[in-house]
């Protein structure tokens, strides 16, 4: 028998401290798909924060810990298309002027993954043994849009989730206005974008939401929640392993 | 003009206020973006031709001193002649000065970005000089007195009801009194009344997408054919553009014309494409008597060999600001300077320096839709990061910001206390919920006045994958 891959999971803050189901649910994930799931105790966030903020110095720091602490693992895996990208584009461009910890980062940058290309793109998932009666539309978060190509993926394995109806959100590749630290620093910009999406998301007449980064998550349910809209929200990867017995986003 | 850029979040704030302004921008995020769509959808070729036109503008600009020094022996060659000018004053007192070398009461301008950014009209009318201008668009924001709030849409901002509104205030002199509702009578009252102004100029300034180092041609690509009349018209034509828009023959820029238009407005070709060469030789039935090229520099030749130098790549087709989100919501004036979007939160900072723009390379989400339209490939969100850089390194970032981010990355950067935070924070924004939600986040009304907070599940992954691991072994 084959060894099993063994995958890093690098659980992401926003995970980490707001939505556990979404580390479980991709631990499941990744264990059907025929991996071995660790996760590394000393991991706390891809640095990005810092690094959108124009705080270098702080983002290469974390980068190097980040690095440190998953470089030996055969593949790292994030439920998360911003922090994805940022270990595999932006990593290598922060070390740009040395040699050393560029050749780490771009070593570590080869081998990272967003959750669902990973299975999909590496593991070679084809299905999943999911069911959830449901009308749901999906909105492409722009980092794993436009820095990691994810566009088919989710939508060909939500296509195999048992009852799960899947229409089209008009503008689906538009900015929903989260932007990390810009949903602070411009919130009335924020919201005017945000609103521009729950609107469009109300259209389809869906009644889930689905997207593979939280970030943007927590900005849409907080809208649709604010409007008394009744559509629930979650992340792609709890449908997909079908764990959604947790409430929705911003649900009791 | 004067910026406002200092001023962004208030300027947005109402702009976000604005309905009228609202119903315009609605337009924009639509038919800019479906136009470009189908246009790139309909040329198999149209990437490979963005790589071209790339490879065609870092080759120019990285021989800019060769080709700029090559374009003004030709423009020279064929009777015309160039003036270099270091910075917006030097290029406004060099136009003025041509101006009444023949006595220039009124001048018509064709549309021009660069006149902006040297502010040249107000400067013009303070010196006995009428400027008037030809584009439609810059026709109306001049009469409504406004700056352009799109480099090539100057009045996207105003709603059809608007525009008539300006034409029955300001046509009445003409003995214009009807009040118009239809676009296609508002575009011939303006005609009939500008018709004149053509003949009666004195000089006409245009601006310039190319120049053209082999031929010493300048081009103009438009829409209304005002450009040609403007610059055939008057005795004299003055071009007024930058470095950055010479390109080393015309097989480049017939390159760059391919993704120029397709980008901007989603048409193959504009409908005009106009090459001026010099002044009216012996023979030639029209044209003007004087050619002069005014150069500006404005900062940019400082942009060669930083990491900022692939602005100087930009043809100015709007397709940034055509798709992206902030731009949409808030329109250009917010912005509060010439250059709006993307491009101008990317270049700005250049002219205005970085303490008066700093809003505008913050105010971006760098979901990286502009890099991804633009037909230059330029990298604004990574511009714009280096802007935050600079910004955070010499602390133009304000001071509370700048603290926040510090103390965050320093318990980033300890995975023991980040743990303890986390799971602190997890049980406190738990507490905080209500039916799942937090309506109001004290020190996080910037998320919660208009949106709710979804309440977290009340433990980290972290610790439940811990008791996890404890209980299988």
């Amino acid at each position: 028998m084959t060894q099993k891959p063994r995958v890093a999971l690098f659980v992401t803050c926003l995970v980490d401290l707001h939505r556990p189901s979404v580390g479980f649910a991709a631990v499941k994930l990744i264990e059907e798909a025929g991996a071995e799931v660790f996760v590394p105790a000393a991991q706390t966030c891809c640095g990005q924060p810092a690094y959108n903020s124009g705080d270098r110095k702080d983002a290469i720091a974390i980068a190097r810990q980040v690095i440190a602490t998953f470089e030996d693992a055969p593949y790292v895996v994030a439920p998360s298309g911003s922090c994805a990208g940022m270990i595999r584009h932006h990593y290598p461009a922060l070390f740009a002027g040395d040699p050393a910890w560029k050749a780490r980062a771009d070593r570590l940058a080869a081998k990272t993954y967003e959750l669902v290309s990973f299975l999909t793109d590496v593991m070679g998932v084809e299905r999943v043994a999911a069911a959830l009666p449901a009308r749901a539309t999906y909105h492409d978060s722009c980092s794993g849009l436009r820095e990691l190509g994810i566009k088919e993926q989710p939508r060909k394995l939500l296509a195999t989730v048992d009852g799960l109806d899947l229409v089209e959100l008009p503008g689906a590749e538009t900015c929903c206005g989260f932007g990390g630290t810009f949903c602070v620093k411009y919130p009335e910009v924020s919201v005017e974008m945000v609103q521009r999406k729950a609107d469009d998301v109300a259209a389809t007449g869906a009644d889930l939401l689905l997207a593979g980064d939280l970030g943007c998550l927590l900005n849409m349910a907080g809208k649709l929640s604010r409007d008394g809209r009744a559509i629930a929200v979650r992340h792609v990867a709890e449908v997909l392993a079908g764990v959604t017995d947790t409430p929705a986003m911003g649900k009791d | 003009m004067q910026s406002t850029a200092f001023d962004f979040e208030n300027n947005a704030h109402k702009a976000l206020d604005d309905a009228e302004l609202r119903q315009a921008m609605a337009r924009v995020a639509t038919n800019f973006t479906g136009g470009r769509a189908a246009a790139a959808a309909r040329l198999p070729e149209f990437e490979a031709l963005r790589d071209r036109a790339v490879e065609i503008k870092n080759h120019t600009i990285a021989n800019l001193d060769h080709y700029l020094a090559l374009f003004e022996r030709n423009v020279e060659k064929r009777g015309g002649k160039v003036h270099w000018c270091a910075t917006p004053r030097e290029a406004r007192e060099t136009i003025l000065s041509l101006c009444r070398q023949v006595g220039a009461r009124t001048v018509t301008k064709g549309k021009s970005m660069i006149a902006e950014e040297i502010a040249l009209n107000p400067f013009l009318a303070e010196n006995g000089v009428e400027p008037i201008e030809t584009d439609l668009g810059e026709y109306i924001i001049q009469l409504a007195d406004e700056p352009p709030s799109h480099i090539i849409g100057p009045a996207v901002h105003k709603t059809k009801r608007q525009v008539a509104d300006l034409f029955h205030e300001h046509h009445r002199k003409y003995g214009k009194e009807k009040i118009l509702t239809e676009g296609g009578d508002m575009v011939a009252e303006a005609r009939e009344i500008l018709r004149q102004k053509f003949l009666d100029a004195d000089v006409g300034i245009t601006g310039a997408n190319f120049l053209v180092a082999e031929t010493g041609s300048t081009i103009i690509v438009t829409n209304e054919g005002n450009g040609d009349l403007t610059q055939t018209l008057p005795q004299m034509h003055i071009v007024i553009s930058a470095i950055d828009k010479v390109v080393p023959n015309l097989e480049d820029v017939s390159t760059i014309l391919r993704v120029l238009a397709r980008s901007a407005t989603g048409q193959e070709m504009s409908v005009y494409t106009t090459f001026s060469t010099g002044p009216r030789r012996d023979g030639d039935l029209d044209g003007p008597g004087q050619f002069h090229v005014v150069l500006l520099d404005n900062g940019r030749s400082g942009l060669l060999g930083t990491e900022k130098q692939d602005l100087l790549r930009c043809i100015r087709c709007g397709a940034c600001m055509n798709h992206c989100p902030v731009y949409h919501a808030v329109g250009g004036h917010a912005y509060g300077w010439v250059y709006p979007g993307p491009i101008g939160a990317a270049i700005d900072p250049v002219f205005l320096g970085l303490e008066e723009a700093r809003h505008l390379p913050q105010a971006s989400t760098f979901c990286g839709k502009c890099e991804q339209v633009c037909p230059m490939r330029i990298p604004l969100p990574k511009i714009m990061r280096h802007w935050r850089e600079e910004s955070f390194e010499r602390r133009v970032t304000p001071v509370v910001p700048r603290t926040l981010m510090e103390a965050w990355a320093f318990v980033a950067r300890h995975p023991r206390l980040y743990g303890l935070g986390a799971r602190l924070a997890a049980r406190i924004l738990k507490a905080l919920g209500r039916d799942g939600k937090i309506v109001s986040l004290p020190l996080g009304s910037g998320w919660t006045d208009g949106r709710d907070f979804p309440a977290p599940e009340g433990r980290t992954f972290q610790e439940m994958w811990s008791a996890r691991r404890g209980a299988r072994s």
